[in-house]
């Protein structure tokens, strides 16, 4: 493989993705929006304790913003006839893939980032690993840009077809993923239930660069975030291939 | 070494043979088409041929390379105008081109040469800063066009390249083609359009049901399999239709003014033609002679087997 021509495909594609389908008033906006939202509905009016609290908002925000647009940028592309184009430009179904995780990881990142900036000056808090937290952002939005991309590789041409069942997968996650119950607090089958979900390990991880303390051991974390990411990349790999076997 | 060369190819979709066992060779700085009923299978060979899809089995070779075995080296000799190849409506016709020129790697003082070049020679310049899902269907197909001659292709792939356009946008398409092709770029174009191949190509080929049924140059495929000609005249005045009977005159039809006059022997008709305007004092107003058409040839072909 010429792997500068592999590199030179995926930075194209991420930056095509990004002009075309992140750099939208609406996308931006509704990124900026939605964690707002979601700090409202779960905060306000409510005593919460910040340090329980926070990682799971945290992780909720980046799990949402790297997996918002992934989803839905191949039907897109298939309704508005550019996927044969890109097709026939000299790239592979595996650069195409990665440029859109990159693209949808930039995102996740730059709202991610946002968040926290906003919140360190309005909530005063507290960051105990600045190294973890950021290998944690890294990680967390390429493994959830692959997942987002992964929900948009069964082959389908019609776009709110791939939101529903994208929303379908995405909003049973963050119940099951010690965001609103904390992991140690869990029993039984959910807990069980916790353990398969990416998003617990990245909560995991937050809360051990914001308060110095987590449940899983740190390379366990990272590890099963690495093992998700290669995984969710390889089936929508798979996924792609099959596609184009079966006629694009 | 040919500039595509075909062998074998078949492929399938759930039980359904697209294309079955196709074999082709397509000589380098050849303008070749590919025609064939709708459903034929010519947009599957096309995307066959152009990395899109992967054939079951069989190989495609690009100007020697093996397309199955190193698709991206085979990519970037060729240009390729897909069916539904749509160009980005949210970008404009500039952003397109130079997306298009980064996958091939050009650089960005080729691309700024490259794309200024094209959308002046494509009569689309002055609207280059605007977006795509502004311009009509014929200033797509042109943004589209400069998309994928960007890189100066050795071979460009058009399918349907002028389906739908309007008569300016058509002869402008048609005009690329000839003079890419004289810059030495093999064409391989796909099209309905049969007056069109017959004009363009040095050699066409047609399939249906996804087998090749015919493959020639447009002359030797009309003369071989139709040796019915016709000549079309009119006259200053009316006549009467029973002055053309003879024995080798086999069809006579009237359209508007002028008579069609099917035949064998061209120059008997011609003869008897003649004398009867003398006879009769009519004057020849015009007189063209037909030899069989490519359509003819094509309907024939593709009638076989339905």
């Amino acid at each position: 493989m010429n792997y500068s021509v592999f590199i030179r495909g995926v930075v194209v594609t991420t930056e095509k993705n990004i002009k075309i389908y992140y750099n939208k008033a609406p996308v931006i906006i509704f990124g900026l929006l939605f964690p707002l939202f979601l700090f409202f509905a779960f905060y306000i009016g409510r005593k919460i304790d910040m340090s329980i609290f926070f990682p799971g908002f945290l992780a909720m925000v980046l799990f949402f913003a790297a997996s918002s647009v992934g989803p839905l940028i191949t039907p897109w592309e298939k309704q508005a006839g550019t996927y044969e184009r890109l097709l026939s430009y000299p790239v592979s179904i595996n650069t195409i893939i990665l440029g859109d995780v990159v693209a949808g990881s930039i995102f996740g990142l730059i709202i991610t980032s946002i968040a926290i900036v906003v919140s360190a000056i309005f909530l005063n808090i507290v960051i105990t690993s600045i190294t973890l937290l950021l290998i944690a952002i890294i990680l967390g939005t390429l493994c959830f840009a692959s997942f987002g991309v992964l929900l948009g590789s069964p082959s389908a041409h019609s776009p709110s077809h791939i939101m529903m069942f994208s929303s379908l997968v995405r909003f049973p996650l963050i119940f099951i993923s010690g965001i609103f119950i904390p992991l140690p607090e869990l029993s039984g089958s959910g807990k069980l239930l916790s353990y398969i979900s990416p998003l617990t390990y990245l909560v995991d991880i937050f809360h051990a660069s914001l308060n110095g303390t987590s449940f899983f051991p740190l390379t366990i974390d990272l590890l099963v975030l690495i093992v998700f990411t290669c995984s969710f990349l390889l089936i929508a790999s798979l996924f792609h291939k099959r596609n184009m076997r079966k006629g694009i | 070494m040919f500039a595509i060369q075909v062998k074998n190819i078949k492929k399938t979709f759930e039980n359904i043979i697209a294309v079955d066992n196709v074999n082709f060779n397509v000589e380098k700085g050849e303008i070749f088409g590919f025609l064939g009923p709708n459903g034929a299978g010519k947009t599957t060979v096309i995307r066959l041929l152009t990395g899109i899809l992967m054939p079951d089995f069989g190989n495609v070779f690009i100007e020697g390379i093996d397309l199955v075995k190193n698709p991206i080296k085979a990519k970037m000799m060729m240009g390729v105008i897909p069916e539904i190849g749509n160009v980005y409506a949210d970008l404009t016709a500039k952003q397109n081109l130079y997306l298009a020129g980064k996958y091939y790697g050009l650089s960005k003082n080729t691309l700024e040469e490259k794309s200024e070049e094209l959308l002046s020679t494509l009569g689309i310049y002055e609207r280059r800063n605007d977006p795509v899902r502004t311009f009509s269907k014929g200033m797509k197909q042109r943004v589209s066009i400069a998309c994928a001659i960007i890189h100066d292709p050795h071979i460009l792939f058009l399918d349907e390249p002028t389906e739908g356009l309007d008569v300016q946008s058509r002869r402008l398409v048609i005009e690329t083609i000839k003079h890419l092709n004289g810059k030495g770029s093999t064409i391989f174009l796909t099209t309905h359009n049969i007056e069109e191949a017959n004009k363009l190509c040095q050699r066409v080929c047609i399939i249906n049901k996804g087998k090749i049924v015919a493959i020639d140059k447009p002359e030797i495929l009309k003369s071989t399999f139709e040796k019915t000609k016709s000549i079309e005249i009119s006259f200053d005045q009316k006549i009467n239709r029973n002055l053309f009977v003879s024995d080798f005159i086999s069809k006579i039809d009237l359209y508007g003014d002028k008579w069609r006059l099917y035949t064998k022997d061209l120059d008997k008709t011609i003869k008897h033609v003649v004398t009867l305007a003398q006879k009769n004092d009519l004057k020849i107003i015009s007189m063209k002679t037909y030899g069989p058409s490519l359509e003819e040839v094509f309907v024939r072909l593709t009638e076989v087997d339905r």
